[in-house]
């Protein structure tokens, strides 16, 4: 692999500890995917915020790099372990706050920004078309790549923090244009609701497990439903890009773009895929938010409420960056008169959900669906915005 | 018998001990108990087996990226392996390997090590000391 002379310096160790380190795990990950030089990033985006994922050892590793470490590019963070305005009011014990704290302090020395969020293109770092970027958060991926037309590879936690670190990442899969083409044609029926794409999501990176979907036939779908649509395919699937013919950018410039593979999903198949994750549950507590919501969504939640005051936990997952806004338009205050509250800087799928005596939940992610009963033991319901502000209103 | 093998060196460094060799991946993450270094994952060959000290030799990593982590909390303990070998190194051990200081080579056929024989580790360089 090529080395320019600041990168041969870095992995020398002229500039300190954490660059050395950072330079020592790319040129490795150059290694195996046998890259034949780095790429100069434009941002970064870390996962592995939660102290409830990250434990001690991933708090050690954070705390040494802080040491002399400084991010070169913007970095964004993901969601961690609890509100970090508001943690004792959603019930966080006191001693998983305090390591989780800890944590945040390691990233704030290291000198990223604390967005806490899994959409940071809602919140002020949205790339341009072609950036180089080391994003890790799966649909946070997913959607620079497919919706921005942006580079990123699919990272782990330490290896987006490393290409923070050293300004660049090993150009190789995702960051090449021909890798970037569809490997399946996929026809599907229109899309009307953000729930609908979430489950087209889900039911194909099932069927599909990698690969690059060029999909056709559901119509001009919205930003929030290209959002739900790759989330469910990161989540399902190890998915990190899709085409939408007529919609994302890069169909849009090569819409001669096809593939030898070709499969064909029916609107009952799109409606089953609810049925046989859905449980019939009394769920302790009702949400939208995975990913984080936009202020649309939230709009559409408020809406849908009705004017009802809702009588079971509810709970709206968004960035702070879209809660600032909603509160300028007055949206938390309406939503908080009806028992709605806005939780920042966390998600349920991070945050210590059980601790908190949760163990029954209603949403209408078929991401958040998966991860809470595979990794949470969680039991779900799977319902559209309207079917929740019923529930949670009855 | 001495057996000579030439790798590529994902973490470069030396290392000598007793081998403790699998056909089957590991996952570091629930798969290997932090607190003894023993192989905890139901049904894996090595199930039972410590692997701290050993000179550790399996195809690849599988499971969550936290696993890179966990190779950081055994060395803190002592009770990482002395070094690794891999067919296919991923970014999990990569990543491990590196953040604990373990020397790692790959592009190795670990089927050519038995649990019990001596191996010596330098560099991208494998010496196997049949038992």
């Amino acid at each position: 692999m090529y080395l320019t002379r600041e990168e041969e310096r870095m992995l020398g160790g002229e500039y300190g500890y954490a660059a050395r380190k950072a330079m020592e795990i790319l040129v490795a990950l150059g290694k195996i995917y046998e890259a034949e030089r780095m790429v100069e990033i434009k941002s970064a985006q870390v996962s592995g915020v939660s102290y409830k994922n990250l434990g001690d050892e991933g708090l050690e590793f954070l705390e040494e790099l802080s040491r002399d470490g400084r991010v070169r590019v913007p970095t964004t963070l993901n969601p961690c372990g609890m509100d970090l305005e508001n943690w004792r009011r959603m019930g966080i014990p006191g001693d998983f706050a305090e390591k989780q704290l800890e944590v945040i302090q390691a990233y704030r020395r290291l000198g990223v920004e604390l967005t806490l969020t899994c959409t940071p293109y809602l919140a002020g770092n949205k790339p341009g078309y072609g950036d180089h970027l080391a994003w890790s958060e799966s649909s946070a991926v997913i959607y620079a790549n497919s919706v921005l037309g942006a580079r990123t590879n699919r990272e782990g936690g330490p290896s987006a923090l490393a290409a923070a670190i050293a300004g660049r990442t090993p150009l190789y899969g995702l960051h090449l244009a021909e890798n970037r083409l569809p490997t399946v044609e996929v026809r599907a029926p229109k899309l009307e609701t953000i729930f609908e794409a979430s489950a087209l999501g889900y039911l194909l990176g099932r069927i599909l497990g990698r690969g690059i979907p060029l999909i056709r036939g559901i119509g001009g779908v919205s930003p929030d439903q290209l959002k739900a649509l790759g989330a469910g395919l990161a989540a399902s699937g190890g998915i990190a890009l899709f085409h939408v013919e007529g919609v994302t950018p890069e169909a849009v410039r090569n819409p001669g773009m096809k593939a030898d593979e070709r499969i064909t999903v029916e609107r009952g198949e799109i409606r089953g895929e609810a049925e046989k994750l859905s449980e019939n549950v009394d769920p302790d507590l009702i949400f939208i938010g995975c990913p984080h919501a936009s202020i649309e969504e939230l709009l559409s939640f408020h809406m849908a409420l009705d004017g009802r005051k809702v009588r079971r936990r509810t709970w709206i997952f968004a960035s702070r960056a879209v809660r600032d806004q909603a509160e300028k338009l007055g949206l938390i205050g309406k939503l908080r008169d009806l028992g709605v509250e806005v939780i920042c800087d966390t998600c349920p799928v991070v945050a210590p959900i059980r601790s908190l005596g949760i163990s029954s939940v209603a949403t209408n992610s078929f991401k958040a669906a998966y991860y809470l009963r595979n990794l949470g033991g969680l039991k779900v319901a799977l319902k559209p915005i309207e079917g929740l502000a019923e529930e949670a209103a009855r | 018998m001495t057996i000579i093998l030439e790798g590529r060196a994902i973490k470069e460094g030396r290392a000598e001990g007793l081998a403790l060799s699998t056909s089957q991946p590991i996952s570091f993450y629930g798969g290997v108990d932090p607190e003894t270094g023993r192989i905890i994952e139901k049904g894996h060959e090595l199930e039972g087996y410590s692997i701290a000290g050993k000179i550790l030799a399996f195809p690849y990593g599988k499971g969550s990226t936290v696993g890179s982590y966990i190779l950081l909390r055994l060395r803190k303990r002592g009770l990482a392996p002395k070094a690794i070998i891999n067919w296919r190194c991923e970014p999990i051990i990569a990543v491990g390997a590196i953040i604990a200081e373990i020397p790692c080579v790959d592009r190795i056929d670990v089927g050519r090590i038995s649990t019990g024989d001596r191996v010596k580790v330098d560099g991208s360089r494998i010496v196997i000391q049949k038992r």
